[in-house]
Order: structure tokens, then C-alpha cells, then sequence
């Protein structure tokens, strides 16, 4: 079942898809095939537009859509996070070519599944909040430029702020589960960047006494899962070691205050 | 609902009004499709413009007016495109203090890059995410005051209505839980429309798939104007692909990024085995002077007529090269990979070769929407700046048509969301604060009817033989085929018929499904049915501007200009100076325009000065369009303010 395609290498003409559905929250799973059309330079979302023009099964049962959840499709707005062939990761980048048949798609396991490959990642947002991955502003009146910066810390900086809540760390990681509270390697690297905000560091003590605290940084097991998955490349085991050796300095000075 | 605000949208429009909504002390309600930091905002690459003045060039906002105007080729009302340029600068400094990741110059302070449309540095940009990266600022911004109770999101909920009082003021929306599809009423003293462009209405573009404009489209069944809908830009450079079109920044070329061809159009070895002297640098040799950097109008229509009418694209496809090499942009790799990694790191994942290596292949594709809801320009006459002609219903960002004109120049984007956004906030509170008597409860229970009724008839559409998703692909094709780079009156007739078919064949659509739970085919379904409405919007406004003027190309009916030799200066004849004279005194103000040279001026060109006036009293006029049901639009054209500037013939040498 092989083709030429244009640059001379044999192409398949179908691609071959495994995906693990869910009908509503809380329902069973169950597993549907796809075959679609193969078309050079294809991703996982193309082949799930592909499905949706046509929702019939390999078997030719007639089916519903496959959902799932996108935004961008260039990697850079975190949505299409999912399992493909059993790694959490990007669905738009997900070069068909680069996949071994049949390409099983399974929605992340760490969070609530809403429908087929799409879950609930409310708990990512929330952990924002509670480490106050923000700047302290006055307000947003005139008051001049912000603080000369080398551009060192800026390129170090901006690693870390192209976290895009993907959750792949989580997902990837042995220590996030729902037996723990463990807050996860993204929110550990943006209270990372934000400590290191020359007005950022302002809020450092109130981040810290979350890292500190149960679910905090100690719940880290070093397994380094996080940062070979995070679709973004962002050292997030190097933000681990500088928390917690923050929260270290942190803790002995909390001591020596009582 | 006592001193609450809705916004819907959460890029950067709408998180710029919320920031400034609840630092009036207002509660926001915040609506979006999804979470709001994965928007679309996320997506913009090169960065954002404001006259800062940092490399000693003498930029100034008065330059940079100037140069928006002149690239919008003078569509854009003036007042708040001068207002825009001159709070650039403190826009900047605000995200700055934000703690935006701004790339930075050895000393410390922010870097500038050069984009399209301009002479100057004037582009403040974060990597190559500059985007995604002002969008961080902004949301965290917004989450803390979240967390302080002052906004509350409403994440994956869809926007479906506004809700109208018997005197036609806004007085709160209906939406929709996209994970139930439940529909509720949500009150408030002022709306906001920050839903963003429409890009999804031609199939596959460079936009998020969440940027389908039903928002838009909605408000516009409901009486809000669409104004310049028929410019739409087409940005020069872009991936193709099977699911979107992926876009390779202007950044590429600010950078030294290089256009070309080989000058044999069969010349099929390697580009770099390619030497300089068989390329042909087309853009370089027509426009010596802005060279790569013409504004995107232009080189979008330079690449299309290379690859489509001259038949020279890359390999015989519609493509051509751009050369981001160190060898040809004269910039080491390292230094390159710095600056715009981000855009390499695309490129390399969706085609598998290193543009520092080889040069990247690209084709224009659909971008931005410079029209979009009518929002007034100006505080008087009971109109308020950002406001619609619906009382109480404002919007902001890229749904607004207010500031690009025909054509937007590269990094003004980011610029106009937040400085509409910030317009925006504190003109709602004020809104609200005049009109705080609520209307009675049954204004909110016939919209809720109103809009249940509309999904139970879609949830009832069972027995049909249409795919909601193929129509939707019949759309954008026809679209882009026919009301893109260049439009053609026959060929727009035909697409208006094609619409037409296109809203027969929805009421035929087949849902496929009718589940509570994430129901995305419906959801679909029902905006597609917006979408049809709006491209009706967009392609008669194409249909009837007879002209050429930014984005909107229409070859038969351009003023044609005469050759490089014989171009000399507008200013120099007497049907210029005369039209000037008469726009000063129809806008109560005096220009300051350049005066004559006494030099001669050649025959040819004082007729196309002539032709070209006459074009200018014509068309420079805002398309308006207002929505019929089940007809084509009403069509109307409105003066353009113009109190900063006269027009003058758009010439990049
Ligand atoms: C690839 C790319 C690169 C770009 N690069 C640049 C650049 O370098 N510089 C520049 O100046 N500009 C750039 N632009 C343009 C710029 O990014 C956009 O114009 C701008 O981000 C639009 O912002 P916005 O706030 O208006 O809308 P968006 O960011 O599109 O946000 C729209 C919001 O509305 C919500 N929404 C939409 N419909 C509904 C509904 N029915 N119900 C509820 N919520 C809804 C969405 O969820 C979202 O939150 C680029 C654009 C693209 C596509
Ligand atoms: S290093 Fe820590 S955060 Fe990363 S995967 Fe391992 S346990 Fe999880
Ligand atoms: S750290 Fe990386 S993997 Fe984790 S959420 Fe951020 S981008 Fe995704
Ligand atoms: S769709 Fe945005 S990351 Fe894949």
C-alpha cells in the first residue's frame, strides 16, 4: 500500500490512527481506529481535520467528530497537549512522517477528561495564582521605563516565559498524580522567573513559602521527566535546584527570625 | 450587575480594558473561547512599534503617524492613529515594567529591530514570541486582580449575543459553556468586543483556528456596522501547510532576510549552489530604496505576480525564497539564532530544513483583518471613542477597523490591541456609570429565548446530507481563490453566488451529532453559518471599491502610474495643492505640506496627479456595511477624517 510521492521516497497513502475516546466526564473509554488520506507534511491535527470531514471508522462505521482542543497550531499557545504514541506532547508539531503506525492518540491521564483528547488543566491556572507568577505593578499610570537589564538575564528570562501552560511536564512527571499535591515543574519555573525580576522579587517570600510548603518543591524527585518532554526546552531542572536552594536560604532565615 | 463590565476576549484588547476596567475599581466578567493565555495574541512574532527613539535615528511619533498613515494609504480616521503613536512609547515602557522579556542592547536598555513600511528602528520585540510574550505580561496582570476577586473568566464559554433593551442599548450578552452547551445571561453596564480578526473565513491562514470572527459576525446580524471589511491583508510570508498556514515573521527580512528567484526559471539546483549573480532579487532591483522592506501589500503582490503570472516560483510552485543565511544577511548564525530563534524553530519543525543553512520557501498567505466593527473615533455627539453605533457596545483589538486603513504596517498590531483596550476600559466604566437604571428583567429573558431557540433548531438539523466542516472548507477556498491579492469584479459576482449557495446548503447541514458534552460540530455549525454572513460583507465591499488602494488590488481599475523617470514630487502640481486646499478646509485645519520645488514636472505625471485625485475624492471613503437577512448587505461609504495629514500618492521607490 505505498506510493511515490514527490521526493522520490515511498509514501503510505492512508495513515492509520488509534484514538482513545471518552463520550462526556466520567464515562468509560473505549478505542476507535481512523484511516485517512495521507498528504506529504501532514500532523496529527491535520489527520484529525481530515476525521472530522469524514467521522466514519476504519471499520466504516459512521461515528462522531473526534474532539480535541487547539488554538495556535505552531506550538506556542499550549492547547493541543495530548498522548501520541504514549508521549505527552504537541499535537500540531506531530509530523505524521516522523510517527510509527498506527499513531495512538490517548488524552492525558493527570487531569480530567471533558470529551475524547481534551481535559481540564484548571489546576495549572490555579497554581499561578497561588505562587503569584506576577509583577507587583502600582498601576498602570506613566511612570517611566522599567529597570536597565543585561541581556543575559533577559535571555534567561525569557526561556523560562515561554512556558505555555502545555502541561507536558506534569503529565511526563511521576511525582504529579492525584495521590499528591505536588504543584509541578511549570509553576516551579515561573516562580523561578519572577524571583528573578528585578521588581518580581518583591513577591520572592510569599512564592517561596508555597515552594516550601506542602505540594512544594521538596515533592520534586528529581526524575527529570519534565524538562526531556517540555515541548519548549525549558530547563526546568536547573529552576528546580535554584528553588530550592531559595527555599533553603529561605527557611534558615524564617529560623533565625523566630 | 452594579458596577460590572463584560469584555469578550481575552488577547490582548481585551486583557489591556480589563486591566484598566479593574484598576477603576470595576468588576470584569471576562469572556473567551479558551484559556485566555492561549489566544491568538500568543501568536505575533516580530514585535511592537513605538517611536521610543533609542538608536539615535531621530525617530518620532510624528514619523511614525505618518508612516501608518501612508501605509494604510490614508483609509485609517486620523485622530486616534496620532493618539496611538503618541502613547507608543509609554505602552512600551508599561510592558517593560510588566516585566516583559524585551531583547536587550549591551548596555541594558531595549533593542529595536527595523520592520516594513518605515526607516526606522522602531520595533521593540521579545525573542521571536514578542507576541506570547506581551500576552504573559497582560494576563498576569489580570491574574492577580483574579485573584483578587475583581475579574472573574469565563473560560471556554462562547459569546453568542448582546443584549439589546427596547432602545437598543447593550445591556449584557448571552453565552454559551462550550462544555455543556448551556446557554446563560450575564448583565453588565458595559460591553466589549475584543474577540479578534476573522481569518478563519478563508479556510486556512495564518491565524489561530479559534479566529473564526462569529463574534463579529453576530454583533453585525444584531445592527453594529462592518466597516472596510474588503481589506484584508495578505502577509507576504508564509509556510504552506495542509492545516495552516504557518507565518515566517517580517522580522526575516527586518533582519536582512533576502527575496529571490532563480533568474532561470528551471534552474533546479540546490539555492545555496546558487550564485548571486543568477538570483534575482526582485524586490531589491524594483524598490531600491526600502528594498525587502516595502510594506506587505507591496511584496505580497511582487511574489504573487513572480510565482503566478510570471511562472517563475521556486521549482515551478507558488514559491520563492528567502534567504535568512549568514552569508546573505550579513549577520553571523549566532546572532541570528538569537534574535529570531523562535521563527527558525517553525520553520524547522514543520519543514525540516535549517533556514541558516538553506533558504526558507514561502508564499503569501491570508493574515490580518485591517476592517472589522465600526467603532466611532471620536467623544462627541453622544459618541464614544471605541463605542459602536449600539450604544453600550464597544469593541477593540483586531474586531475594530479603526486604525490600519487599507494596509497595516508590520509590529502596529500589538500597539492598536492595547491602546483600544486602554481607550476602551475607562470610556466603559464612564458609559455605565450615565446609564446604571436597569432595564426590565424580560429584555434578558427574550434574548435567552431568543438564542435557545437558535440552537435547538441547529441540534434539530438531523436529516441532511451536508458536512458543516466541508462547507466551511467550500468557503475559505472560494474566498481565497477569489477576494485575496487580486480580485477581478466577474470573479467576485461569481463568489457572491457561491456565498449565496454556500447559506443555502447550510440549512442542510447534518450535525452528526447532539451531545451536551463538548459538542464542537455543533458549536461549528453555528459559526460557520456567521462566518457566511460576514465574507458576504467582505466580498461586496470588494465588489464594489473600483480602485486599487493597500491590500484591496483590482488591476482593472488602477490608477496607473508612470514610469520611475518621470515620477517627481505631488506636491508639485496644482491638482494636488488644490485637493489639499479643499480636504484642510473640509476637516477646519491646516497641514503642513511640503511646498512646491518649482522643479518641471512631466506631463505624465501631472495627469496621473490628476487621475489620482480624482480617485482620492472617490474612494478615500470607509465602506460600511449593514446586514439584511437572507439578502446581501446594504452598502454605504463614509468621509474619512483627516486632521493630521493629506493624502499623498503611495509611492515606495
Ligand atoms: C502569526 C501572526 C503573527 C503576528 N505577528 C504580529 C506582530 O509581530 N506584530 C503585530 O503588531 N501584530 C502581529 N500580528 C497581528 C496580531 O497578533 C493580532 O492582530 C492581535 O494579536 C489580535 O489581538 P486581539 O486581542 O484583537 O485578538 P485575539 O488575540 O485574537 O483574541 C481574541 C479573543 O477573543 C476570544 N473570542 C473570540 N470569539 C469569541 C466568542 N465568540 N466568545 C468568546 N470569546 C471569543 C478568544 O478566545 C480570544 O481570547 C500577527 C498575527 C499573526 C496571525
Ligand atoms: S524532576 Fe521533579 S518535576 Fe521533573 S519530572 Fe522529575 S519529579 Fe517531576
Ligand atoms: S514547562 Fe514546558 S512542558 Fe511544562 S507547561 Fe511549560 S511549556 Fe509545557
Ligand atoms: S495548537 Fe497551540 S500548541 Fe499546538
Amino acid at each position: 500500500m505505498t506510493s511515490p510521492n514527490g521526493n522520490g521516497h515511498s509514501a503510505p497513502e492512508h495513515v492509520l490512527l488509534r484514538i482513545k475516546r471518552q463520550k462526556a466526564p466520567g464515562e468509560p473509554p473505549y478505542w476507535e481506529s481512523f484511516r485517512v488520506p495521507y498528504e506529504p507534511g501532514m500532523n496529527v491535527i491535520s489527520a484529525l481535520m481530515k476525521i472530522r470531514l469524514n467521522p466514519v471508522t476504519a471499520e466504516g462505521r459512521a461515528t462522531t467528530p473526534v474532539t480535541w482542543d487547539s488554538g495556535c497550531l505552531e506550538e506556542v499557545c499550549g492547547a493541543c497537549s495530548m498522548r501520541i504514541n504514549g508521549i505527552p506532547r504537541q499535537s500540531c508539531t506531530a509530523l505524521v512522517d516522523k510517527l510509527e503506525q498506527p499513531i495512538v492518540l490517548e488524552p492525558f491521564s493527570k487531569f480530567p477528561v471533558l470529551r475524547d483528547l481534551m481535559v481540564d488543566r484548571t489546576p495549572m491556572f490555579d497554581a499561578l495564582k497561588r505562587i503569584k507568577a506576577w509583577v507587583p505593578l502600582d498601576g498602570t499610570y506613566a511612570l517611566g521605563p522599567g529597570d536597565k537589564m543585561a541581556p543575559e538575564l533577559q535571555q534567561i528570562r525569557y526561556k523560562y516565559s515561554e512556558c505555555m501552560t502545555c502541561g507536558c511536564c506534569l503529565e511526563a512527571c511521576p511525582q504529579y498524580n492525584n495521590r499528591s499535591s505536588f504543584i509541578g515543574a511549570s509553576a516551579i519555573g515561573q516562580a523561578y522567573l519572577f524571583n528573578e525580576h528585578p521588581t518580581g522579587r518583591n513577591l520572592k517570600g510569599d512564592r517561596l513559602d508555597v515552594m516550601m510548603g506542602p505540594g512544594g518543591v521538596v515533592d520534586c524527585g528529581n526524575a527529570q521527566n519534565c524538562v526531556r518532554v517540555c515541548p519548549k526546552h525549558i530547563p526546568l531542572t536547573d529552576a528546580i535546584a535554584a528553588i530550592g536552594g531559595q527555599v533553603t536560604v529561605h527557611a534558615i532565615k524564617k529560623m533565625l527570625r523566630f | 450587575m452594579s458596577k460590572n463590565i463584560i469584555i469578550v476576549g481575552g488577547g490582548l484588547a481585551g486583557l489591556a480594558a480589563a486591566i484598566k476596567v479593574a484598576e477603576a475599581g470595576w468588576h470584569v466578567d471576562l469572556f473567551s473561547l479558551v484559556p485566555v493565555k492561549r489566544s491568538h495574541s500568543v501568536c505575533a512574532q516580530g514585535g511592537i512599534n513605538s517611536a521610543k527613539n533609542l538608536k539615535g535615528e531621530g525617530d518620532h511619533p510624528d514619523i511614525h503617524i505618518s508612516d501608518s498613515l501612508f501605509g494604510g494609504e490614508f483609509l485609517a480616521d486620523q485622530d486616534l492613529v496620532k493618539e496611538m503613536c503618541y502613547d507608543g512609547p509609554a505602552i512600551i515602557d508599561l510592558l517593560d515594567r510588566m516585566g516583559v522579556p524585551f531583547n536587550r542592547t549591551d548596555e541594558g536598555y531595549l533593542d529595536f529591530r527595523r520592520f516594513g513600511g518605515t526607516l526606522h528602528h522602531r520595533t521593540a520585540y521579545a525573542g521571536a514570541t514578542t507576541g506570547q510574550q506581551l500576552m504573559y505580561a497582560l494576563d498576569e496582570q489580570v491574574r492577580r486582580y483574579e485573584a483578587e476577586g475583581k475579574v472573574d473568566k469565563y473560560e471556554y464559554w462562547e459569546f453568542l449575543s448582546a443584549i439589546l433593551d427596547d432602545d437598543g442599548v447593550c445591556r449584557g450578552i448571552t453565552a454559551m459553556n462550550l462544555w455543556d452547551r448551556s446557554v446563560h445571561v450575564f448583565k453588565a453596564g458595559a460591553v466589549c468586543l475584543a474577540t479578534g480578526g476573522p481569518g478563519l473565513v478563508f479556510g486556512k491562514s495564518t491565524n489561530s483556528v479559534i479566529n473564526t470572527g462569529a463574534a463579529n459576525g453576530r454583533v453585525y446580524q444584531q445592527g453594529v456596522h462592518y466597516a472596510n471589511g474588503e481589506f484584508i491583508q495578505v502577509h507576504p510570508t508564509s509556510i504552506p501547510g495542509a492545516d495552516k498556514l504557518r507565518l515566517i515573521s517580517e522580522s526575516v527580512r527586518g533582519e536582512g532576510g533576502r527575496v529571490w528567484v532563480p533568474k532561470d526559471p528551471k534552474d533546479r539546483r540546490r539555492p545555496s549552489d546558487i550564485p548571486d549573480s543568477e538570483r534575482d532579487y526582485f524586490l531589491e532591483r524594483k524598490y531600491p530604496r526600502y528594498g525587502n522592506l516595502v510594506p506587505r501589500d507591496v511584496a505580497t503582490r511582487e511574489i504573487f505576480a513572480i510565482c503566478v503570472n510570471e511562472g517563475r516560483g521556486v521549482d515551478g510552485q507558488n514559491q520563492v525564497y528567502l534567504d535568512i543565511t549568514p552569508e546573505r544577511s550579513g549577520q553571523p548564525a549566532d546572532v541570528l539564532e538569537r534574535k529570531l530563534g523562535g521563527v527558525f524553530e517553525i520553520y524547522r519543525k514543520f519543514s525540516g530544513t535549517d533556514p541558516l543553512a538553506e533558504p526558507m520557501k514561502i508564499f503569501p498567505g491570508v493574515h490580518y483583518s485591517m476592517g472589522g466593527l465600526w467603532v466611532s473615533p471620536k467623544d462627541e455627539n453622544g459618541q464614544v471613542k471605541q463605542m459602536t453605533n449600539i450604544p453600550g457596545l464597544f469593541a477593540a483589538g483586531e474586531a475594530d477597523f479603526q486604525y490600519h486603513g487599507a494596509n497595516r504596517l508590520g509590529a502596529n498590531s500589538l500597539l492598536s490591541c492595547i491602546f483600544g483596550g486602554f481607550i476602551a476600559g475607562p470610556r466603559m466604566c464612564e458609559w455605565a456609570s450615565s446609564h446604571s437604571a436597569p432595564p426590565p428583567e424580560s429584555v434578558y429573558e427574550r434574548e435567552l429565548k431568543r438564542q435557545t431557540e437558535i440552537n435547538d433548531r441547529i441540534l434539530a438539523m438531523t436529516g441532511g446530507n451536508e458536512n458543516t466542516f466541508k462547507i466551511h472548507q467550500e468557503l475559505g477556498d472560494a474566498m481565497t481563490r477569489s477576494c485575496t491579492v487580486v480580485r477581478e469584479n466577474d470573479d467576485l459576482v461569481k463568489l457572491m453566488a457561491k456565498i449565496a449557495e454556500l447559506e443555502e446548503r447550510w440549512h442542510r447541514i447534518n450535525i452528526n451529532d447532539t451531545s451536551k458534552s463538548v459538542n464542537q460540530s455543533f458549536v461549528w455549525t453555528r459559526a460557520v453559518w456567521d462566518m457566511i454572513q460576514l465574507a458576504k460583507a467582505i466580498a461586496k465591499g470588494a465588489l464594489l471599491r473600483d480602485e486599487c488602494r493597500g491590500a484591496h488590488y483590482k488591476p482593472a481599475h488602477d490608477v496607473e502610474k508612470p514610469e520611475k523617470e518621470k515620477l517627481g514630487e505631488a506636491t508639485d502640481t496644482d491638482a494636488y495643492q488644490d485637493y489639499v486646499r479643499e480636504l484642510a478646509a473640509a476637516n477646519k485645519t491646516t497641514y503642513k505640506v511640503k511646498p512646491k520645488s518649482g522643479k518641471e514636472v512631466s506631463p505624465e505625471f501631472v495627469e496621473y496627479i490628476r487621475q489620482w485625485v480624482e480617485r482620492e475624492k472617490k474612494w478615500n471613503k470607509t465602506t460600511i456595511a449593514s446586514w439584511r437577512p437572507n439578502a446581501e448587505p446594504e452598502m454605504s461609504f463614509r468621509d474619512v477624517s483627516m486632521t493630521v495629514e493629506p493624502p499623498r500618492p503611495r509611492i515606495y521607490k
